[in-house]
């Protein structure tokens, strides 16, 4: 073996190494630079001026289902300990909001209920119902007593937690 | 905490085939590099270490896409590459030593471990279905992980080597049952700490700035510290006893986001630390060889002094950058340079470069276990990834660190790279539930199927979709039961 192939050997094999380093990490690139953190525990005073900024409170806005019909696709939690969670809103899927695991929309929140509230379709029309809580579903400024007709707009207060319905 | 947006995972595992290709160049290249840098030809078992190493790697790949489809592509070809070059190096160790008329069988008998490593971990894929199970097992975990802890101390059993009494004389062969006990006890904390650690988290005084828990929540970290304290004492082996107590402290902290309990766990630890240094010579002298590693007298003592670590200080100061290259450096100057000194032989021999390599190869396992705890959607699974990527972690500081005299040597074995049989065994175990795990938490979530008790007449469905956090527990049948943190 002479001297310049062992050298070549040497380097060679240093490089090899390395390839493989930057391959394994090539294929974890997606999720290194691809993900989106969300942060669950927001601060009080992090959390205050995002809901400063918008709008007054829109009062519950039922669309008439006869009309151009306009559906709520998602479910955004707009201020509360899990602001920034999405959740969509599919036909035939009802989504139950409270802190049983169970529940599609898990909140961390001692004002709200096991079973909370749920969110369920009707004939293109979606309604929130109030399970039973302690401290009440809101809609608006509306405790509610029964199921009420909700729409893209409408602003949902479960516990501590905003939700506003979204197209 | 902070939850990351799941994203979509292709499907198939044609990237891991391809790492796994390179991997096996890597340790299969090491092999031949030895051989011809050493006899200047290639080796003549190389043919059979390709043929062991391949049909393994393959039998894993395969097991994966039949049992785990969906785990994690970068954790095999990692684990791979490291034992693969791990088998070469103390191959290379092998020759110095047979040139030296000393025992030169190390090679060998890691290729055997490594067979029976895989074949374990081959068994755990095909045989545990679900992680979830291992929960069931929290508190036999716990007697499990206890007795292989303090069995070495079983008169008879129990034998001790080179001070430690840390091994098990059993059919001819010695074995550290604590490798295997730390995977019994990751079970044991996972499944306690998910069910307590609400009350764990709860709020006591204030000190300084930092939120203290409540004092009658100490109990079981003071346990934990005392049970590392007692192997500390009575099997004298510091390496255990850290591991212990550090990956209790870590899943504590996983499990509560609390960081005063990491500054508890450390102030114990140091308070532990001094107390064993002035009470036991075999720790003070530790300290000693730390300390003043350079001193005449302390690199001479015998036992006890600091040669060892200086000699492989001195292999790594004569690697450089670029390594003297593998089967040309002198890495059987240290004592036990195939196993507790494998960072320097292997620092000696391909460099800082080579070494940085090797360590970003652990930085990825312990990224893809810590990202696999993120994306896991029971409690129980969370923790149990997480201690497990931390033990990983743990092990590379404390060897690295005592090889590099950042901290006092100990006796851990570097993962995968070491020779020893029950490290490997239980490291391939480790790989093995990651996986396992990492498969669950990467799954698209199942279709859309009837929920099992709707209370209202409209069928309420699971929601599926990638975009879901973790938080928002998808309602299935399968599902219901194993989120253990919202039961109050």
């Amino acid at each position: 073996m002479s001297e310049l192939t062992i050298t070549l050997l040497r380097l060679g094999y240093l490089l090899l190494l390395w390839l493989f380093v930057l391959a394994a990490i090539s294929v974890l690139r997606r999720d290194l630079y691809g993900t989106r953190v969300v942060q669950r525990r927001m601060r009080a005073k992090a959390a205050e001026p995002a809901p400063a900024k918008r709008p007054e409170p829109r009062a519950p806005a039922p669309v008439p289902a006869a009309a151009e019909p306009v559906v709520a696709r998602r479910l955004v939690v707009t201020s509360g300990p899990l602001r920034g969670t999405t959740v969509p809103l599919t036909a035939g899927a009802a989504v139950m909001i409270g802190r049983a695991p169970s529940c599609t929309l898990v909140l961390d929140d001692d004002y709200s209920s096991q079973r909370h509230a749920r969110l369920y379709e009707h004939a293109g029309q979606w309604f929130v119902e109030d399970l039973g809580s302690t401290n009440g579903t809101f809609v608006g400024r509306e405790r509610i007593t029964e199921p009420t007709a909700v729409g893209p707009g409408s602003q949902l207060r479960v516990g501590q937690s905003t939700l506003e319905l979204q197209r | 905490m902070a939850t990351v947006a799941a994203h979509e995972v292709r499907p198939g595992r044609g990237a891991e085939l391809g790492l796994l290709a390179l991997a096996l160049i890597v340790g299969i290249g090491a092999y031949a590099i030895v051989g011809l840098a050493t006899a200047g030809r290639l080796p003549a078992e190389l043919p059979r270490q390709a043929a062991v190493l391949t049909t393994l790697a393959v039998g894993m790949h395969v097991v994966l896409r039949w049992r785990a489809p969906w785990a994690d592509q970068v954790l095999l070809p990692a684990t791979v590459a490291l034992n693969g070059l791990g088998l070469a190096v103390i191959h290379r160790i092998d020759i110095a030593y047979a040139a030296r008329d000393k025992f030169a069988g190390f090679a060998d008998r890691q290729l055997g471990w490594t067979a029976l490593g895989m074949v374990f971990a081959a068994l755990v894929l095909i045989g545990l279905r679900d992680h979830r199970t291992l929960r069931r097992y929290t508190y036999t975990a716990m007697v499990v992980g206890l007795a292989l802890m303090v069995l070495p101390l079983v008169p008879g059993l129990g034998t001790e080597i080179n001070g430690a009494r840390i091994w098990i004389r059993l059919f001819g062969s010695s074995f550290q049952p604590a490798e295997v006990g730390k995977i019994a006890l990751a079970v044991f904390f996972a499944g306690y700490l998910v069910t307590n650690r609400e009350t764990l988290a709860l709020a006591g005084p204030k000190v300084l700035g930092l939120q203290l828990p409540r004092i009658r929540d100490l109990g079981p970290i003071l346990l934990a510290w005392l049970v590392s304290l007692a192997v500390l004492v009575f099997e004298r082996d510091l390496g255990t006893s850290l591991l212990f107590f550090g990956l209790f402290v870590a899943m504590l902290y996983l499990a509560t986001e609390r960081k005063s309990w990491v500054v508890i766990g450390l102030a114990l630890f140091a308070a532990g630390a001094t107390l064993a240094a002035s009470l036991f010579g075999h720790v003070a002298a530790r300290f000693t060889a730390w300390l003043h590693a350079f001193d005449n007298d302390v690199f001479n003592a015998s036992p006890g002094g600091s040669g060892q670590l200086v000699r492989g200080l001195f292999g790594l100061a004569s690697g450089g950058l670029f390594g003297t290259g593998l089967g040309q450096g002198r890495p059987d100057l240290v004592p036990f340079a195939e196993s507790d000194f494998i960072v320097a032989s292997i620092g000696e021999e391909l460099g800082l470069t080579g070494l940085m390599a090797i360590l970003v190869i652990y930085l990825v396992m312990t990224q893809r276990g810590l990202r696999t705890a993120i994306g896991v959607r029971d409690g129980f699974g969370k923790l149990f990834a997480g201690g497990m990527a931390f033990t990983v972690a743990f092990q590379c500081f404390v060897v690295v660190g005592g090889v590099t005299r950042l901290i006092p040597l100990t006796g851990l074995t570097m993962p995968f790279l070491a020779y020893g049989g029950s490290s490997l065994l239980a490291n391939w175990v480790i790989v093995a539930l990651l996986l396992r795990i990492s498969d669950s938490a990467r799954r698209p979530a199942p279709p859309a199927e009837q929920a099992p008790a709707a209370p209202e007449p409209d069928p309420g469905r699971t929601v599926t979709d990638d975009q879901l956090t973790e938080r928002i527990v998808v309602r299935t049948s399968t599902q219901g039961d194993d989120d253990g943190e919202g039961e109050r």
